[in-house]
């Protein structure tokens, strides 16, 4: 009996070693650190900043990437004097030192906006721009808070002549002659299409020629300023230094850009998170439109999102398929091809990059939620969208998780002080001296 | 099985600790195959996607009336890229199939959404061929595209998957 007894335990010793073994290398297989699957390597190669493809030119900008183009437009995104009181430039709401946005719940023009400023890293890779996607290129982007009465508050015919009063040499240069606009008979000094009754009149009461004429010179405006904001792009982050670690096999550098922390929550974003649904591709965002049951906030008009943005970039004076457009229809598929479901897109939004993002508190589209913290337990939680229907589901993180998930977020935080691309940021050493007054950063 | 055990020992088999031992060695790696497999279903759950997923480019029609290839314009079928295919149609005993009408629609399986876009035949090249624009997928993962082809009154849909890195 004692040799039975004997013999039994030292075969559940084996079964015991066995299944430790088994289990610490499961443990082990599993376990943050341990090497990634061959997809998770894949999916790891396409969110780093390496996979970003060049910036394929823009079809309807034929400027787009005509260097003086952007050192004019360059200019311009500074120029306060583009606004109907002289105190709004683009870079007052897109700072450059603050990745070109304003760190507020909502955009400050000359008036309060209804929404958040966006920063602009990246933003010529987007074929939809704004939060709704409400204009389908930069320089059609740039053209509408020029417009809006809280944002820079002027008119066409305002900025047409400041284009001739201030940079008729450069803007003729490229573009070609302007009309005479000392000619304030033909062209009165507030008009456009805009929501102030005196303006919109005086708009009425121009020649057709004479509005083309105006129309021509606003979209340029918005052309020049769209190849200066075609060179800012996302400065590479400790996230990118561990993927290119982990292609070498380098375990030492993936050691040292990433903490276990920050690859477990790494993990997570590419897994349990499913955060890369909607946040995936170099710039850790898919640039599609997603209602993700943000709430409303109290007070501000209903926003509705993409519901309404598709119909407004469709209808669009300035949109690739408009005559001011140097795009031909085969160029345009974004907007001949873009689906309109007002049921599906209500309340939908685009999600930003996530480069640089735990820089860049509050976050989503009207500063909703003041920490990353925040928009985590919300994404955890999936609480129902206040209209529409929210894609989340609930993703029952624990708070250790969340903290993971965090950590990685600040991962992602560019390395360089300022876009190496940042030309706008300084004044250009062989600009005129008359140009440094027109910048005005704040 | 511990009860053959004994059976064996207590017949003082010579043979008997050897064949437990055996045993044992056998119960070990089925129980290590069994948790490896758990493991392995666990993972495969978390993705849904059906193993023996046909990512073929060629594909029968789902009455087997057409014999449908696609060929997207790159190599590699971009995520978050509105691009173009070309499909070519054939009847399933290799006739061209010309002046059909086609609709497209797509699908992501596991995340109930659609595609992003409206995609649609903007030409029919001739020669059983015709072009597909405005074809776009927003996110990695399984996707499948759907084209409904209506030709000398007969009407037939292709389904294609797609594994999108």
């Amino acid at each position: 009996m004692r040799s039975i007894f004997l013999t039994q335990w030292r075969l559940l010793i084996t079964v015991l070693a066995v299944v430790l073994l088994t289990v610490g290398a499961l443990t082990a297989w599993l376990w943050p650190r341990s090497p990634w699957t061959p997809e998770e390597v894949t999916t790891l190669r396409g969110l780093a900043l390496a996979s970003l493809p060049p910036l394929a030119p823009d079809p309807s900008n034929r400027y787009g990437d005509d260097p003086r183009a952007a050192a004019l437009g360059a200019r311009l995104f500074f120029d306060t004097r583009l606004s109907v009181d002289g105190t709004v430039a683009c870079a007052t709401c897109h700072v450059p030192t603050r990745q070109f946005q304003d760190d507020l719940p909502l955009g400050q023009g000359v008036g309060t906006t209804d929404r958040r400023t966006m920063p602009l890293a990246g933003a010529a890779y987007s074929p939809w721009l704004f939060w709704d996607g409400r204009k389908d290129s930069l320089w059609a982007q740039a053209l509408g808070p020029l417009e809006s009465p809280v944002e820079h508050g002027g008119t066409r015919t305002q900025y047409a002549r400041v284009l001739w009063e201030h940079y008729r040499t450069e803007y003729e240069a490229l573009f070609g002659p302007l009309p005479d606009l000392a000619d304030t008979t033909r062209f009165p000094p507030a008009a456009g299409p805009v929501a102030d009754p005196a303006a919109r009149a005086a708009w009425e009461a121009m020649t057709p020629d004479d509005r083309e004429a105006v129309n021509l010179a606003f979209a340029n405006l918005g052309k020049a300023i769209a190849a200066f904001e075609r060179q800012l792009l996302p400065s590479p982050s400790r996230f990118d230094s561990y993927v290119e670690a982990l292609l070498l096999n380098d375990v030492a550098a993936m050691q040292a850009a990433l903490s276990p922390d920050e690859v477990a929550g790494l993990r997570i974003f590419i897994g349990r998170g499913q955060c890369i649904t909607c946040h995936n591709g170099p710039l850790l965002t898919n640039n599609d439109f997603h209602n993700t049951g943000v709430p409303a906030v109290p007070g501000l008009p209903e926003d509705l999102g993409r519901a309404t943005g598709l119909p407004l970039a469709q209808a669009d004076a300035f949109n690739c398929l408009s005559r001011y457009s140097d795009a031909q229809p085969a160029d345009c598929a974004e907007l001949r091809f873009a689906k309109a479901d007002p049921h599906v897109q209500t309340r939908q939004f685009k999600p930003p990059s996530l480069r640089g993002v735990a820089e860049r508190p509050p976050y989503m589209h009207a500063g909703q939620f003041a920490t990353l913290r925040d928009v985590l337990e919300h994404y955890n939680q999936a609480p129902a969208a206040p209209a529409g229907d929210s894609e989340l589901r609930p993703l029952e993180l624990s708070e250790r998780e969340l903290a993971q998930l965090e950590a990685f977020l600040h991962s992602l935080s560019g390395l360089g002080q300022a876009p190496a691309a940042c030309l706008g940021c300084h004044p250009e050493p062989d600009a005129p001296a008359a140009a440094a007054p027109e910048r005005s950063i704040p | 099985m511990i009860g053959s055990l004994d059976e064996g020992q207590a017949a003082g088999r010579p043979t008997g600790n050897g064949r437990g031992r055996q045993r044992w060695i056998v119960l070990g790696l089925a129980l290590v195959v069994l948790l490896a497999a758990g493991f392995g279903m666990m993972r495969m759950r978390m993705s849904y996607v059906p193993a023996d997923l046909d990512l073929a480019t060629t594909r029968s029609s789902n009455s087997g009336l057409y014999q449908v290839r696609y060929a997207p314009e790159a190599a590699v079928i971009p995520v978050n890229q509105i691009h173009t295919w070309t499909i070519h149609i054939e009847t399933a005993d290799g006739r061209p199939v010309e002046g059909a009408a086609i609709t497209v629609d797509g699908d992501m399986p596991q995340h109930l959404h659609g595609l992003p876009t409206a995609p649609q035949v903007t030409q029919d090249l001739g020669g059983g061929a015709y072009l597909v624009e405005g074809l776009k997928f927003h996110m990695p993962g399984w996707w499948v595209v759907d084209y409904t082809i209506s030709a000398e009154g007969q009407t037939d849909t292709v389904r294609f998957n797609l594994q999108l890195p």
